[in-house]
């Protein structure tokens, strides 16, 4: 029986068994921003512990950073402070360190794989959740916490139980206007927000072959919110082309040697599984969720579920969230007034998703009480973007056109979502709160149905609108 | 906690939080993530819905006021890999969880910071948190190496991984000074990764 790609890369990097019987895995890339860090920095230097390897660990920062202003110190003093601790702590570690003044600053997922940092076959940690995102390179690639943050600073290693495997494949082809990112919600609406617990996701078959890394890094990037740590795409002539000539992947002389050991890292084909689960991509719609959870979605030309389809808790679970988004059970959820629509985050930020919320924004006009705003994953992505005369594209349909950063996935730097405003955003969570105000509403969608629901000023099936 | 670190037995008395899917985002909303420290993280535990429950949420109510274990449902502490969740539960008093299953991450946060999370089938934890709900003052003691729990009459057999029970029971939670051991196994395996010492000629 053959081995998976997650059975090769860990025990490529297995270091040791714990006593405790977990695994102590090497960490072969550490990815590190100011929201997490600071106190992993303080715990080292209370314990007297250098960073064991400081060109293996990389940073920039993201969270916290404003998107409409880039003066020093910035108005936000807590920001400041922030970012004063990072600059400290790279500084005096010997870190490198990604800030705007390096032009490859932007949200660790996007510059991680931009800069060719991201390769096959690593083990990658962030204390990021979002850190399955690298996956789509065919990395191990998880999120930890800032203990966790401190033993990789400290050691290169953390202790951690090796996940099962399920295979999701999805087969044919998606049609027109369906993305990577339904194809995920598709993927967490039937497995659960829970699904994954203990599980790595292997996604594979005609779907995910034929996605661009851009495409695979968005499904990747989801796997967290359906639950699994880690979710990865087998390494292939895709992602060989998008790292070649990158900053930090292999120079050409080395590129075959590499190419080699990346070929072999991929799941055999007769690897077992713990578990499969089969999709057909015919079937997947585009997707909106309705809820406060990723799993609570459903396809555009759905309607909404009611609390008396269920029994007991769940029942509880979806009369609480209809109560937050004061949606009503059996209505569409097409034609949903919208008041923000948000283009960004680590999931759909990268150049292949604003140039298809252009296509849809492209001619049209956001009506005046629809705030709009399109925040590149990162420096180089709006460089590119505007090479190709995008912001041009945002700005005359109606959108504000911002600086990297993660904005508002979370709202930790000022784009927030005020009382109960619902937004239409292309962000990972839906959670309640998740964009700044307590009762703000979070749809998710495409940056695709973002932009078509911008324009509308509700929520729209962006394959009944004009695709360029 | 023992001096040497070990987390053998649990005891106290209980707060039930009910809901599924209850994430991170819910426990502490990222607003007081705009801190280099955790100290001050204790008060801003569930925060919002405090504030919209206008002092009927759990924490909120003085009949679990001092209370040192959380009984909770299913997927505890999904989303967000921010380790302020548990820690701003551990400076609340929190000192372990019980649930019906809890994510992946907030697990792993928790063990590392002490704080151990046993599960409970369903009906147990309806049962659980009832009697908590009715009786606030009952007595709970969780014996850590066992899983068993005892609340006043009642006892409960709950689950916990062995390597984590194992963790808590030997004071090796926090993983850090075992991997510290490993010095030499740790550059033996960074010596041997194409993509750090350089690729082999072909």
């Amino acid at each position: 029986m053959g081995q998976t790609l997650l059975d090769k890369v860990w025990d490529a990097h297995s270091v040791r068994e714990l006593p405790n019987g977990q695994t102590q895995l090497f960490i072969g890339l550490h990815l590190v921003h100011e929201v997490t860090s600071p106190q992993a920095f303080q715990m080292l230097a209370e314990r007297g512990l250098a960073v064991r390897y400081p060109d293996r660990t990389f940073a920039t920062v993201d969270h916290i950073i404003p998107t409409d202003e880039s003066t020093r110190p910035y108005v936000d003093g807590m920001a400041e402070q922030m970012f004063v601790a990072i600059e400290q702590n790279v500084e005096q570690t010997g870190i490198p360190f990604f800030d705007r003044s390096t032009g490859r600053q932007g949200i660790v997922h996007v510059i991680g794989p931009e800069l060719g940092l991201t390769q096959p076959g690593m083990t990658i940690a962030c204390g990021d959740s979002h850190t399955s995102t690298h996956g789509a390179f065919g990395a191990i690639a998880f999120g930890i916490g800032t203990s966790q943050v401190r033993d990789v600073l400290a050691t290169q290693t953390i202790s951690v139980a090796k996940p099962q495997c399920r295979r999701i494949s999805v087969s044919g082809k998606l049609a027109d206007g369906v993305f990577a990112k339904d194809v995920i919600l598709a993927i967490i609406g039937r497995l659960g927000v829970q699904g994954g617990v203990g599980y790595a996701y292997e996604y594979a078959g005609d779907v995910f072959d034929a996605m661009s890394m851009d495409e695979r890094m968005t499904v990747c990037n989801m796997s967290i919110e359906g639950g699994a740590r880690v979710g990865y795409v087998n390494p292939d002539e895709t992602a060989y082309a998008y790292l070649q000539g990158r900053e930090y992947a292999p120079n050409d002389a080395d590129f075959d040697s590499a190419r080699q050991w990346w070929t072999d890292v991929a799941s055999d084909a007769d690897a077992a599984f713990d578990d499969r689960v089969d999709i057909e991509g015919e079937s997947i719609a585009p997707m909106v969720t309705w809820g406060v959870n990723p799993g609570q979605v459903l396809g555009v030309d759905d309607l909404i579920p009611s609390p008396d389809d269920v029994e007991g808790l769940e029942r509880r679970s979806i009369q609480d969230a209809l109560d937050h988004m004061k949606l009503t059970p059996g209505a569409p959820i097409a034609g949903t007034p919208i008041d923000v629509a948000f283009v960004g985050s680590c999931t759909n930020s990268r150049i292949s998703d604003l140039r298809e919320a252009a296509r849809v924004a492209e001619g049209g006009r956001v009506p005046a009480h629809v705030k709009a705003l399109v925040v590149p994953g990162s420096q180089q992505v709006k460089t590119e973007a505007e090479a190709e005369g995008l912001d041009d594209v945002f700005r005359a349909a109606g959108f504000e056109w911002r600086d990297a950063g993660c904005s508002m996935c979370l709202a930790m730097n000022p784009d927030k979502l005020v009382n109960d405003q619902v937004c239409a955003s292309s962000s990972n969570r839906n959670f309640k709160g998740r964009q700044g105000s307590p009762l703000g509403r979070t749809l998710l969608m495409s940056p695709a149905m973002v932009a078509a629901a911008a324009v509308a000023g509700e929520v729209t099936d962006v394959r009944a609108m004009a695709m360029g | 906690m023992s001096d040497d670190g070990r987390i053998t037995h649990v005891a106290g008395t209980g707060v039930p939080v009910r809901g599924n899917d209850i994430d991170t985002d819910r426990i502490i909303p990222a607003r007081y993530l705009r801190e280099i420290t955790f100290e001050t993280l204790g008060p801003h535990a569930f925060e919002d819905e405090r504030r919209q429950l206008n002092g009927k949420h759990p924490f909120d109510d003085a009949r679990f006021t001092g209370a040192s274990v959380l009984v909770v449902n299913r997927n505890f502490g999904s989303g967000s890999s921010r380790e302020h969740a548990p820690q701003a539960l551990m400076r609340r008093g929190i000192k372990a969880i019980v649930g019906e299953s809890f994510a992946e991450i907030f697990f792993g946060n928790c063990t590392t910071i002490g704080i151990p999370c046993l599960t409970l089938p369903a009906t147990q934890i309806e049962s659980l948190q009832s009697l908590i709900e009715e009786e606030p003052e009952t007595a709970l003691e969780i014996d850590v190496g066992s899983g068993t729990i005892t609340a006043g009459q009642a006892a409960y057999q709950a689950e916990l991984p062995a390597s984590v029970r194992e963790a808590f029971v030997s004071g090796e939670w926090d993983a850090l000074s075992s991997l510290l051991e490993s010095n030499d196994a740790i550059s033996a395996v960074h010596d041997r990764l194409p993509y750090i010492t350089g690729w082999p000629a072909r």
